[in-house]
């Protein structure tokens, strides 16, 4: 019950934002996200940006797994 | 969504894989993930397929959908039937089974149902239609519920005078509560959704690793994000420990939305609730408060509903709370399928018994 | 006769139209050449075997990106002909217009109509127009029916998949679908998803030419790829293994289909196809096609094998193996 994606704000008017998605534009409410600035990355669901990004646990995230992809048992 | 090319998630994947077969060696574990869009991010990626037997991933009543009562399905054909109603509701309530008949078919017969994204274009639809009365299904879990306490408020302040709402919200945590007390309950971790706590924050589980000595990861829904979650709940296991990770801290912080949550408690009081399957849970649903009582489709527009008549033979319940396999259900995949569903399993894309048998349970390898 | 009335999942192309047709349509008409099944009918006529189909064409808006509903009528009736391994020739066309259709809306689709037509190189022969109240069609309907000549030699059928052959699609998958849908929701695409409605027969008739033996050509329009191929395992009782890896989605299609809720899998394509071929010929058959303008992006997608008999199964990004089910009835936009 989770659908969600990710989006980048381009905009803002009041609680209006103009997001990003791979190419796709889309407003959605930020009344749920109220500190929410133009730049951030955000969590989008049904109509709204619920949570922000945080960009550099992201990128801890990716560098453990391009990391343990040396440690593969066997070539796929 | 994060960059990476096939060769290298295939890689990375493997040395989760590797590495869960080798801590679960000589035991069997078990594990549940409470979240629909896990049930489904799972088998889209063919994650059983990798682990080893030893280790079962199942589903518990992660589907706020499936878990709606027959009697909330009823109450919103019965509304749709008047022809000063129309009903907003997200695509997937669409096709759910109520006593006897659904809001497709419904909808087939000439009601006005029409399908939202969002809340917010529930509002709009009542705006737009002023001589209508306009009922939003509000269902979902903490992801969810915010934003329809959003809607309201807005409603509020824009002094609108038709639109309504039925809640059917649900609490995870209440309901893994429930899970953990009930009798026939085998748990060895838990994979919490990722989305409902980016939300709620980490605090609510804690009861979890207090009461019930239970690990649990906080899982992200990308490939690797949920075998990172079964391999740090293997770890934990082996390492014989209980204690509450999280694996998507890029999208969940210690203390989830706390905006979104204060909305949700100005709009929304706690209540017990029906679970379809399951029953009643104390403290596992939400209601509108006093302050916005004039926005509850229930206490100001009359309706007279059917009476309530669960399916024969449905092993719903059992499912839900993870004591029961889907194929193991004498219903599944002959009488109850995706499209003459029977129980609440079956009803939703990401309900338990509709995920199993779309990707293959019963008809071809799992 | 049954009491049930009809949803709109009967028209999605997945599961429950095949249902429809199955047990409502065909006992109905049932004879052996409708029996077949395939995207027309294959008939012998004074010794000439010509290929026939139909389609009916109601999308709303009916102008999208890339097309609109004139276009989108005679390029699919094309298709479905082609599709046989014939050279479409002729088409009919039937309007149903609603009382207070602009005129110049009706040009501009007729304009669109016989573009289509002439880069085809087909011609529109015949035609029947009818209007109706206001409020009875939604704006204009249309009709199409192709006849076309089967080429020499070739036979094209669902029922001749066979294990080892590879599968190649023409292209990027849900084009069409999500331009129609964001227009209808309002998606704003900077840089233009646009429906790939095109003509196919020129590129088929260029297969057909340097690889005589194509098993089966088919489009994968209502229902998506994954409808598609589970229908040919069906009808010829193998089994299909496709690698998730190398089906090509594009960035803001696959964006948009997560915004929405929808699997690019089961969306429909209105210029694309996939065909069946015994693996000696794939080398040949992809440089023939990523020759032609529609078949740019042609790759192989998967393999015929013989287990699972009449599913397809997919090989995930992560390695794992799933079943890749027919669409069952509507894809709806979820949120869950």
């Amino acid at each position: 019950m989770c659908l969600a994606v990710p989006g980048k704000i381009l905009d803002r008017q009041d609680m209006l934002a103009t997001i990003e998605i791979g190419g796709v534009m889309r407003k959605v409410s930020v009344m749920l996200l109220p500190e929410a600035k133009i730049g951030d990355f955000v969590l989008i669901h049904a109509g709204f940006a619920v949570q922000v990004i945080d960009e550099e646990e992201a990128e801890k995230t990716l560098a453990l797994f391009k990391e343990l992809e040396q440690y593969a048992t066997h070539d796929n | 969504m994060l960059p990476m090319t096939t060769e290298e998630i295939r890689k990375t994947a493997d040395f989760f894989t590797s590495e869960i077969a080798r801590l679960a060696k000589g035991r069997h574990i078990r594990l549940m993930e409470v979240c629909g869009t896990h049930t489904v991010a799972i088998f889209k990626a063919g994650i059983r397929q990798l682990l080893p037997e030893n280790v079962e991933l199942v589903s518990g009543p992660g589907c706020p959908v499936c878990v709606t009562p027959n009697e909330y399905l009823d109450t919103a054909i019965a509304y749709s039937r008047k022809s000063d109603v129309i009903i907003a509701t997200f695509g997937d309530m669409l096709k759910v089974p109520g006593s006897s008949s659904s809001l497709a078919k419904e909808k087939a017969q000439g009601a006005d149902i029409r399908i939202v994204y969002s809340s917010l274009e529930a509002l709009e639809i009542a705006e737009k239609n002023l001589d209508k009365k306009v009922i939003f299904l509000a269902v979902g879990f903490e992801t969810t519920s915010p934003t329809a306490a959003a809607a309201i408020l807005m409603a509020a302040e824009r002094r609108c005078t038709n639109f309504y709402v039925i809640s059917a919200h649900k609490l995870v945590p209440s309901a893994l509560r429930a899970l953990l007390s009930a009798e026939d309950s085998h748990v060895d971790g838990f994979l919490l959704p990722g989305h409902v706590s980016a939300i709620i924050g980490l605090k609510p589980y804690e009861f979890l690793i207090e009461e019930y000595n239970t690990p649990a990861v906080v899982a992200g829904f990308e490939p690797l994000d949920i075998l990172q979650s079964v391999y740090m709940l293997m770890q934990q296991i082996q390492g014989n420990t209980a204690r509450l990770e999280n694996q998507y801290s890029r999208m969940v912080p210690q203390e989830g939305n706390v905006a979104a949550c204060k909305i949700l408690l100005e709009v929304y009081q706690e209540s017990d609730a029906v679970w379809r399957g399951i029953g009643s849970i104390p403290n596992s649903g939400l209601v509108i408060r006093e302050k916005y009582q004039v926005f509850d489709a229930l206490l100001n527009i009359p309706i007279i509903v059917e009476v309530t008549q669960e399916a024969k033979g449905c092993q719903c319940g059992k499912v839900l709370r993870g004591v029961l396999l889907p194929q193991d259900c004498p219903l599944f995949g002959k009488t109850c399928r995706p499209e003459h569903p029977i129980g609440s399993c079956m009803v939703s894309v990401e309900g338990t018994c509709a995920a199993w048998y779309k990707y293959g349970a019963g008809r071809w390898q799992v | 006769m049954s009491k049930e009335r009809i949803q709109l999942a009967h028209g999605s192309g997945g599961k429950l139209s095949h249902d429809l047709i199955k047990n409502i349509m065909w006992p109905a008409f049932a004879n052996d050449i409708l029996g077949e099944m395939h995207d027309g009918a294959q008939l012998q006529i004074n010794g000439s075997r010509l290929a026939f189909s139909t389609d009916s064409y109601v999308v709303k808006p009916l102008f999208f990106a890339g097309g609109d509903i004139g276009k989108l009528a005679v390029c699919g009736t094309v298709n479905d002909v082609a599709m046989n391994g014939a050279l479409p020739l002729y088409l009919s066309v039937g309007f149903v217009l609603e009382e207070g259709f602009p005129i110049d809306s009706l040009q501009r689709i007729l304009a669109s109509m016989q573009s289509a037509a002439a880069e085809a190189g087909v011609y529109i022969v015949t035609g029947d127009t009818k209007v109706v109240e206001k409020g009875a069609v939604d704006g204009i309907y249309i009709n199409t029916a192709g006849i076309g000549s089967i080429l020499d030699g070739i036979s094209i059928s669902g029922k001749n998949a066979f294990p080892g052959q590879d599968i190649i699609l023409s292209g990027y998958l849900g084009e069409h679908s999500l331009a129609v849908m964001g227009e209808r929701h309002g998606l704003d695409f900077p840089q233009s998803v646009v429906s790939d409605c095109a003509p196919l027969n020129g590129l088929v008739k260029n297969m057909l030419a340097a690889v005589p033996k194509i098993a089966v050509l088919r489009d994968p329009t209502r229902g998506g790829l994954a409808t598609t191929l589970n229908e040919i395992a069906l009808q010829s009782q193998v089994g299909i293994m496709i690698d998730e890896s190398s089906i090509p989605v594009s960035p803001a299609v696959q964006a948009a289909c997560d915004i929405l809720g929808f699997d690019p899998l089961y969306l429909a394509n209105e210029g694309k196809l996939i065909v069946f071929v015994d693996p000696q010929f794939t080398k040949l058959l992809l440089e023939v096609m990523q020759q032609h303008v529609y078949g740019r992006e042609a790759r192989v997608i998967g393999k015929v094998v013989k287990e699972p008999c009449g599913q397809v199964g997919l090989r995930t990004n992560i390695g794992g193996v799933r079943l890749l089910d027919m669409l069952v009835g509507d894809q709806l936009p979820r949120i869950c």
